[in-house]
């Protein structure tokens, strides 16, 4: 790791900074919208839909208003007087806040108690009477297809089938002529299930809407509020309710992950009522409804087939994919990649050709879709172009590792076109895999597995050498319901030499209030621990796109070096002025500027602050300060291997993981201890999907895996001490050459753990198991095998 | 349906009320006493972020009733620092960077404390066991595990 | 995650508590350590009019040794169990099976008592004491008594517990030398229900042929399944892998698993069998003392 430019009291990159936001979590001061309390505040609880299909033939409130507490119950009829039954979603689709005809997935939101605490709402829910009719579900993806399906969005005019989009990207015909010259072709079937993000904090806000001023002001658990106040805005603008008007408080947030990126409907509902009522008006969901209603990820159905030489040489990839969005597109995707990011697919290797077609689909089930970490679609691509790699190596009778090895870009070619159009920025895929393959002792544990093998014991080895693709992105392609994906920095530098730094993205539990602080202590030379960090407040935040998809140190963060920047330049004339010098003639040192060759000549940040206010040159502007909105030339391009090696139990079926090692590359590192704790988080987040975590559907649109019982979130004694390690590629173009991390383990983890599985039961024959891998899975093959216990 | 008068001293102050026989123990903290600094993350008892400890031990006060606690015991986060000082295990999660977004963190913390208390050089694996009814999304368990072992080592040297 | 509104009693002694429960009738239940009462009211799956809490009646928190039986109080907490030094010295089975309940939290509420008396399939007790031969002793308003294990659960949420009537004691009889238990569980995760476990316990006798064997089965039918022919099998024959594996194929006949997403009735079925295999050669290394 380099050594840092600044010293520990400056607290630039590169240190491991204890976190600035630390101490009120720590003492239980955190404020997060459940802790939030307003005089005469309501509470609102949701009526859901049994069923994941059905006409609404009535709903009958009369019981639960009789119940004591009770206030009001609203419903789609209501909203539809104000033309706020109906939203749209950040994929410009449609979906419902009440329905007004019919429900379209189970637990799906039909009516709102208001009442006045929590436990009435409860009781008000229960006593409300809904006459449902049941039409025919659709669950299965494909069958939702098929001529003479149910058309399951009849609020469309003209449509006549479930289709959402078709997206393609490559050269088809270049690809197919690969594939029939190719020496050898492997394909293969994956689907990666849907899953749930459940931060541990759920969902909710608190809509405050002031009668006297018109003010609405709402606390919401949102990852993006600024897109969030601009779409209310634009939604609700014919009832009254203006921009400037409208101020979104995103407090303390419990983990988002995506999950708390859409707009739910029980924010519209909580805001239509306060709006009407004139008091606030909270909404918390429990965990079931969470989990059953809010944002899924993945539900992706993959056909995959590589094409390659018999050296072991790629050639070209070929996938086809069906997307189950659930009955809306809701997926907070860049508007011009319905798919998200799929089409890194190519992944660390130098395929020259590649085409991938990805097809929506509409189903009963919640809408949603990049909702856990998967920074657009990068998860599924990952998993596929990971999984199909081991596929090809078993073909061949390869090594995995000297296969990818054998087929990765090579450092030289960065920046690298990918055959799908990305640019990679930069990379150093061999050193990294070579580094993970060390400090696992590869070769030693290869010698180990022949050994076991031989006496019939299954372990594996799996390795997942993966390219992230995050930063979104530059506005020529990005912009999000047409909101470009720039992202801001405002600082102020006060007279006494501290400074307030405002960001347009938000933190829920990645550090920015340390992080973003240390960026502006590296190019400003202020102490990280004199800089005050905010974000979430969209009356005082610059306008930003939020924090998703690893793109605030990408964006964000260069915003902030950016406006460090354009207060550096005023800051060195000023400080010209204070040595009655040339700005030409000085020096920048960390935190200070310096006559050339005149050392005991200088004048410190704080010095030159203190002037800005008190002594500014005659003609400048006083004050110190300055925005940037920054506009990122590209996307960056983390990278990693990671190699896991498991143990499997012949009787249960049970997968251990004895080890897992993780060498990251997320170029510049602003605070090693904040990285390694992101790869910590987002290796459990790769885990679990890949061992434990599905949300299933029955024929009737059931939902199996709807509360903690069978949604199975890891805990302590199911997660491994995962190992850490990095190497450093900065991005080239990047101000501070960091590349963002949040997501990359959740990306890189699930392959390395399926490979392994399929590793240690490949001479068995097996060459792909779906993830979640339960122990019944394995323990299947093994009986089918004869190599059970 | 009758309220109760109920008595519980909490984090050291006696605390009296009228409540529903229903009224959880982690809404009575949480909404009569305002002590927010203990959270809900499930509906099934499963998450431990609402963990406190009642007479010393570490417990979900989400599947406890308020009435149940008449004449006992609580505390909770905030009643872990005294005088404005951190307890060890606090500072144990921050130097060691045991915490993200914050929420399993007090209840996480509870635990931890508990432990120390009847364990005072707890190995990895009794930490892992001991918080095994704490989820955690964010840091993955390792970073928490640190954070308990330097509170131990903290606590073994006063 | 809000219960409907209930009455609540807390009675300070044992005939109190029965005298109350008489009264109530039947929408009146049992409020023990809670963790699977009030989960089950938090989600409004059951129904209370009343919660009669036992949890200030002195005397119901207890393990000793007495008369060659060890005497748990039906409020005895699971975390109570799990760290006594004279359980684990005695019955390591059930030191075993009280580790795996729930989760630490959980135990430090959970009471055994209330393990058995709510009659749930998947509850860790109701196996471990069948294969040790408990007796659970009740208190209701006919008064006192005692209850053989075997007699206990009777079909799904439902024992040989009468309305009114609460359990107070088990008691186990501490087995002769030359004896070992174990209990095994497979979970999804910590926390979990069993996908299925194994309960055994056996004693070595002359001839080190099995003079006692008790096997049972966890979450694996409607309630707690005793192995009869796994245990008839094994009774007067020698340890070995053959025999175990015999009377392990047995158990796994012996049980009738519904399938969830725990796993399909064969994987489950399957797993009663490898389970119980593994317990009992446990049980037996504890036996030889191993």
């Amino acid at each position: 790791m380099a050594t840092p430019r600044t010293s520990p009291e400056i607290s630039g990159m590169g240190h491991s900074m204890k976190r600035k936001e630390d101490p009120r979590f720590i003492r239980g001061r955190g404020n997060y919208v459940d802790d939030i309390q307003l005089p005469g505040m309501l509470h609102m609880d949701i009526v859901r839909s049994p069923f994941a299909h059905a006409k609404i033939k009535s709903i009958n409130t009369e019981r639960a208003l009789k119940v004591p507490g009770v206030l009001a119950v609203i419903d789609g009829a209501t909203l539809a007087k104000f033309n706020l039954h109906w939203m749209p979603t950040l994929m410009s689709d449609t979906q419902m806040v009440l329905p007004t005809e019919k429900v379209m997935y189970q637990a799906q939101e039909v009516a709102a108690v208001i009442a006045t605490d929590r436990y009435a709402a409860a009781d008000g829910v229960e006593a409300v009477e809904v006459d449902y009719e049941p039409l025919p579900v659709v669950i299965d993806p494909f069958k939702a297809l098929l001529p003479g399906a149910p058309v399951l969005r009849t609020d469309k005019k003209d449509k006549k089938d479930n289709r959402i989009f078709h997206w393609e990207v490559g050269d088809k015909a270049g690809t197919d002529r690969a594939f029939a010259e190719a020496d050898v072709v492997v394909k293969q079937d994956m689907y990666i299930p849907r899953i749930h993000v459940a931060s541990i904090e759920t969902c909710g806000c608190i809509a405050d809407f002031d009668r006297v001023n018109g003010k609405l002001t709402v606390y919401m658990t949102t990852q993006a509020p600024h897109a969030i106040r601009t779409v209310f805005a634009l939604v609700a603008g014919h009832v009254g309710l203006s921009e400037e008007k409208i101020r979104i408080v995103s407090p303390d947030i419990g983990g988002g992950f995506g999950g708390k990126v859409p707009v739910y409907p029980g924010y519209v509902i909580a805001t239509a009522a306060s709006v009407v009522i004139g008091k606030p008006v909270k909404w918390i969901e429990d965990r079931m409804e969470n989990l059953q209603a809010d944002s899924f990820a993945r539900d992706y159905h993959i056909h995959a087939e590589l094409a390659a030489r018999k050296d072991g040489t790629m050639t070209a990839l070929r996938i086809k994919t069906l997307a189950d969005h659930g009955y809306a597109d809701a997926a907070a995707n860049p508007s011009k990649f319905p798919a998200g990011l799929f089409g890194i697919a190519t992944g660390s290797y130098d395929l020259k050709h590649a085409f991938v077609e990805v097809d929506g689909v509409y189903t009963n089930k919640p809408p949603g879709g990049v909702a856990y970490r998967c920074s657009f679609r990068v998860t599924e691509a990952v998993h596929c172009i990971e999984r199909i790699t081991d596929v090809l190596a078993q073909e061949l009778k390869m090594d995995p590792a000297a296969l990818r090895m054998k087929n990765f870009i090579p450092a030289e070619k960065f920046p690298y076109k990918s055959a799908l159009g990305w640019e990679y920025d930069s990379g150093n895929y061999p050193v990294a895999l070579r580094k993970a393959m060390d400090i696992i002792g590869y070769e030693a544990l290869r010698k180990e597995q022949a050994e076991k093998r031989a006496r019939g014991e299954f372990m594996g080895i799996g390795i997942s050498s993966f390219t992230e693709i995050v930063g979104a992105g530059p506005s020529k392609h990005f912009d999000i319901l047409g909101l470009k994906m720039f992202d801001s920095c405002e600082i102020r530098v006060h007279p006494t030499g501290k400074a307030i730094a405002r960001f347009g993205t938000k933190s829920q539990g990645q550090g920015h209030e340390t992080t973003y602080a240390q960026i502006v202590a590296e190019e400003l030379g202020i102490p990280a621990a004199h800089v005050q960090v905010e974000e979430g407040d969209t009356d005082t935040a610059p306008y930003g796109l939020g924090t998703y998809a690893s793109r605030s140190t990408p964006v964000a963060g260069a915003a902030g070096a950016m406006a460090a920047r354009k207060i550096r330049e005023k800051a060195k004339k000023i400080a010209a002025h204070l040595l009655e010098c040339s700005p030409d003639d000085l020096v920048r040192e960390p935190g200070k500027f310096t006559v050339k060759g005149a050392p005991q000549r200088f004048k410190t940040i704080q010095e030159i602050a203190f002037a800005a206010y008190t002594n500014h040159p005659q003609g400048m502007e006083a004050g110190l300060e300055a925005v940037s909105y920054y506009d990122p030339p590209n996307l960056t391009y983390p990278f990693g291997s990671y190699i896991c090696v498991v143990d499997i139990d012949r009787g249960t079926g049970e997968v251990k993981i004895r080890r897992f090692v993780a060498v990251d590359d997320c170029g510049n590192i602003i605070n090693p201890m904040i990285v390694d704790g992101q790869i910590h988080g987002g290796l459990t987040m790769g885990m679990a999907p890949a061992l434990m975590e599905e949300i299933q559907y029955d024929e009737s649109g059931n939902i199996s895996g709807g509360s903690f019982m069978d949604y199975l979130v890891p805990t302590s004694m199911e997660t491994p001490a995962w190992e850490t390690d990095k190497t450093v590629t900065p991005s080239p173009h990047h101000p501070l050459g960091a590349k963002g991390v949040g997501e990359s383990a959740t990306v890189g983890a699930p392959p390395a753990i399926a490979n392994a599985v399929v590793d240690a039961l490949a001479h068995l024959g097996v060459r792909h198991v779906e993830i979640p891998i339960t122990p019944e899975k394995v323990w299947r093959i093994l009986k089918e095998k004869g190599a059970a216990e | 349906m009758t309220n109760h008068k109920i008595d519980v001293t909490v984090n050291g102050a006696r605390q009296s009320a009228e409540v529903p026989a229903r009224l959880l123990l982690v809404h009575f903290l949480r909404e009569n006493l305002r002590l927010t600094g203990t959270h809900i993350g499930c509906d099934t008892t499963h998450c431990g972020a609402c963990t406190v400890l009642l007479d010393g031990q570490p417990v979900k006060s989400c599947t406890v009733l308020a009435v149940q606690a008449q004449g006992r015991e609580v505390t909770t986060v905030e009643g872990l620092e005294k005088d404005a000082k951190l307890h060890p295990v606090q500072e144990g999660f921050w130097q060691k960077h045991g915490l993200q977004c914050g929420y399993c963190t007090p209840g996480m913390l509870m635990t931890g404390c508990a432990l120390l208390a009847r364990n005072k050089d707890p190995s990895e694996v009794e930490i892992r066991e001991a918080i095994s009814g704490n989820l955690c999304r964010c840091t993955g368990y390792v970073n928490i595990v640190k954070a308990i072992q330097y509170a131990a080592e903290k606590l073994r040297a006063q | 995650m809000i219960p409907s509104a209930f009455d609540y009693h807390s009675p300070g002694t044992l005939a109190e508590a029965v005298a109350l429960l008489s009264r109530l009738g039947e929408g009146a239940k049992v409020l023990s350590g809670g963790q699977s009462l009030l989960p089950l009211l938090k989600l409004r799956l059951g129904q209370a009019d009343h919660l009669v809490d036992i949890g200030r009646i002195p005397g119901l928190e207890y393990i000793r040794e007495e008369g060659g039986m060890l005497k748990i109080g039906g409020r005895t907490r699971e975390s109570a169990l799990e760290l006594s030094e004279l359980v684990r010295a005695k019955l390591p089975i059930l030191h075993d099976t009280a580790k795996v309940i729930a989760d630490p939290l959980v135990r430090n509420l959970a009471t055994v008592g209330g393990n058995l008396a709510h009659g749930d399939p998947g509850n860790d007790h109701p196996a471990t004491m069948l294969v040790l031969n408990a007796q659970v002793v009740a208190v209701g308003s006919n008064g006192e008594r005692v209850i053989p294990i075997d007699k206990f659960f009777l079909g799904l949420f439902s024992t040989a517990l009468q309305p009114g009537e609460i359990l107070t004691e088990i008691r186990i009889p501490l087995p002769p030398p030359r004896s070992g238990g174990a209990y095994v569980k497979l979970e999804r995760k910590v926390g979990d229900y069993a996908t299925a476990a194994a309960a055994a316990q056996v004693t070595l006798g002359a001839n080190e042929v099995f003079s006692s064997v008790g096997i049972a089965l966890t979450n694996v039918g409607p309630t707690p399944i005793r192995c009869q022919a796994a245990q008839d099998f094994l009774y007067n024959k020698r340890p070995s892998d053959t025999a175990i594996a015999e009377a392990a194929r047995l158990a796994g006949e012996a049980c009738s698993p519904s399938a969830d997403r725990r796993g399909s009735v064969e994987y489950k079925r399957e797993m009663a069998r490898v389970l119980a295999a593994r317990a009992l050669k446990k049980s037996i290394q504890r036996a030889e003392g191993r």
